[in-house]
């Protein structure tokens, strides 16, 4: 069977199996469709806690950036798992044992204010939104490359799934399939990754295979060959940076607590039946994650390994079929600047922009480009995100593992977007019409308008999906810029420091939010072409800004608190109750 | 208020363990991955860079010990103070025989 029928059987096996789930495990009250009824095992919620964190991004993104960053990259591997040990030791088991069902609820509670219940509305739903709109489009692109399905079909269908597990399912529904989703996700990123291990270095386990020889007779390691092809090439050694050592200290800080401080990641802790599980199942999320975040650097460097080998001085006649499949959908694109009809890849981009194509092919059967060619000597233009997807066809992988891979994407993509439209739901139903504009409601209405939130914020998320604004690609930043920035200080403030009033707390999430949301969309939208190290502060680039938003909340949040009236003694004794795991309740029995 | 001694003490025991486990956590990352990487870099681990294998492996398996040390650590500083989440029936029912 090809590729083509074998990827239409596995997904259409995968999609049934998440609708099977969903029906199984509906939600009847609000307490299983916030938190699953708070009794998910540690185990179960570690996985399902890793689908909704790995998004498409992760699964697609994450190896490409690697291989075309190098050591850059390892922003995102420390970052992004280094937030999980912050959220382990300083916010999980705490806001367990508060049991509520949202990131607003403790803010709100702790600081004895619907003021800042609404701040962090407004943050999380800015947070939630931008990262929703990425799924989206993942899910886009799988479809339009593997079942040649017009991207908008494809974001219909990703929606229509979505909603029937969400809606029906609430929390229940996401958690128990974002467990099947992890299975599939972690199969399908695994399997590729070794057998193209097996194939440059002999080695099964891809994280001894990037330390290890290439099978190419030259006696170097995979990373000695990558450092000495790139120089050869004229780019830097893939093991060292180009940043600056304060940006990338900055960009780690502000992405580890920017995860931290992630309402859909937090909210998951919440499920658990005990704080002691909170501890756990973080621990288990994190081992679950790291499967993929330590395989992910060696599928970056095997892939840049082949990709020069197989692109570089190749005539175009000769070049593998998978080149030409991804020229077609326009995330590959070639300009034979010196006219050799050979390939020749350089640093620097190739023309300016992204490829934009005219109808016309040229002899030898490549697309035309109208781009302005730039002066250098690259010729192609490689988009970041087909690297894993492209990897079992440049690797000549059996026919199997390319649909197996294609599943793995559309689990990434929809796991981490239900997620997120359940936060952004709740928030609406729960934190701005139960707790502030409609107090009246009963459970069943609320019930009712999470379900009808949870629907639109899925159109919302489809449309941004189909039609991205030009930015969506820009503002990844901000998600954790403003996370870090906003929420991370104001939860750990209220957890760990008994005197920090609403007063601090509401002055510093504002100031941290406004710092940030105006430094990231200064350099974005307003003046990119000052968006160079020369103007930035302290040289911290918009994507590590978060870490001194986090600091200017911290310090004005400290200083107003010290200033203004102090605590009420009913919200010392809740957050002296939290610090204590004895006496756990089931969420929201108060 | 022997109670809010004891679950005081419980809060400083939980502290001292989290600033520990925290250095830990800053030293792999921060230090050696970012700090320190070009001076680790001069030294071969297993084929690798050292300064890189720090940054793009070993931080992150040290994450994962940390997290389940402290799951465990906590576990038993839970019980001795007295304030853990399990066995809360059996607690209770102590209390009712005393």
């Amino acid at each position: 069977m090809d590729a083509q029928t074998l990827t239409y059987i596995f997904v259409a096996f995968t999609f049934s199996v998440y609708i099977g789930i969903a029906i199984w495990s509906r939600a009847g009250t609000t307490n299983e469709f916030y938190v699953a009824g708070g009794g998910v095992p540690p185990v179960l919620n570690g996985m399902a806690t890793a689908a909704d964190w790995m998004s498409a991004a992760s699964f697609i993104s994450m190896a490409g950036i690697i291989a075309f960053a190098g050591y850059d990259a390892s922003v995102y591997l420390m970052g992004w798992t280094g937030g999980y040990v912050i959220l382990a030791m300083l916010l999980a088991p705490y806001l367990r044992k508060f049991g509520q069902f949202t990131v607003p609820d403790f803010i709100g509670t702790r600081y004895y204010s619907s003021t800042a219940r609404v701040v962090a509305v407004v943050c999380l739903i800015l947070i939630s939104f931008t990262y929703v709109a990425g799924q989206m489009r993942g899910v886009g692109i799988v479809f339009s490359q593997f079942l040649n399905i017009p991207i908008f079909w494809g974001v219909i269908v990703g929606m229509a799934i979505v909603f029937v597990y969400a809606v029906l399912g609430g929390m229940k529904g996401i958690t128990y399939t974002q467990v099947a989703q992890f299975c599939v996700l972690m199969f399908a990123y695994l399997v590729p990754a070794i057998f193209i291990s097996m194939l440059v270095t002999g080695i099964p386990i891809p994280q001894i295979g990037l330390g290890a020889q290439v099978l190419d007779g030259s006696g170097l390691s995979v990373l000695e060959k990558l450092d000495r092809t790139l120089i050869d090439l004229g780019f830097g050694a893939y093991t060292e940076g180009s940043k600056s050592t304060i940006d990338v200290f900055a960009i780690t800080m502000a992405l580890m607590i920017g995860t931290a401080g992630l309402p859909h990641v937090i909210v998951r802790f919440f499920t658990v039946p005990k704080v002691s599980d909170a501890r756990k199942s973080a621990g288990y999320a994190l081992l679950f994650i790291a499967l993929i975040y330590t395989t992910a650097p060696a599928v970056g460097a095997f892939a840049r390994i082949n990709f020069i080998d197989n692109v570089h001085n190749a005539e175009y006649a000769d070049i593998p079929a998978w080149f030409q499949s991804w020229e077609d959908i326009g995330l590959i694109g070639w300009e034979d600047k010196n006219g050799d009809g050979k390939i020749q890849y350089a640093p620097g981009a190739p023309f300016q922009g992204k490829p934009t194509f005219s109808d016309e092919r040229r002899a030898d059967g490549s697309r035309k480009i109208t781009n302005t060619a730039t002066g250098n000597t690259n010729e192609v233009y490689v988009d970041r995100d087909i690297m894993v997807l492209a990897n079992p066809e440049i690797a000549a992988l059996p026919a199997w593992v390319i649909a197996l891979v294609a599943a793995g994407g559309l689990a990434a993509a929809l796991s981490t977007a239900a997620g997120l439209l359940l936060v952004i739901s709740t928030a609406i139903s729960h934190d701005l019409l139960k707790k502030t504009f409609a107090k009246g409601i009963s459970d069943k209405q609320e019930l009712f308008y999470a379900r009808v939130a949870a629907a639109t914020a899925i159109g919302i998320a489809g449309y941004l999906g189909i039609d991205p604004p030009g930015f969506v690609a820009q503002v990844v930043a901000f998600a954790f810029g403003l996370a870090a920035a906003s929420l991370f200080p104001a939860i750990l403030l209220g957890i760990f420091d008994r005197r920090m009033n609403k007063e601090g707390a509401i002055t510093g999430m504002l100031a941290g939010l406004i710092f940030s949301f105006s430094y990231i969309a200064f350099f974005k939208f307003v003046a990119p072409e000052m968006n160079t190290a020369e103007y930035w502060l302290f040289g911290i680039s918009p994507e590590g800004i978060g870490s001194i938003g986090a600091v200017i909340n911290f310090t004005l949040a400290f200083v107003v608190s010290r200033l203004t009236p102090e605590v009420p003694a009913d919200v010392v004794a809740m957050v002296n109750n939290i610090r204590i795991p004895k006496g756990v309740n089931k969420p929201s029995m108060h | 208020m022997m109670n809010e001694e004891n679950n005081d003490a419980y809060w400083k025991a939980n502290i001292r363990l989290m600033l520990i486990l925290l250095s830990i956590w800053f030293l792999v990352s921060f230090v050696f991955g970012i700090l320190l990487v070009d001076t680790l870099n001069q030294i071969q681990f297993f084929g690798f860079k050292l300064g890189f294998w720090w940054a793009q492996q070993g931080a992150i398996y040290v994450f994962i010990i940390l997290i389940f040390t402290y799951t465990v650590m906590m576990q038993r500083i839970d019980r001795k103070f007295g304030v853990s989440d399990d066995d809360e029936d059996d607690a209770a029912k102590n209390e009712e025989v005393q």
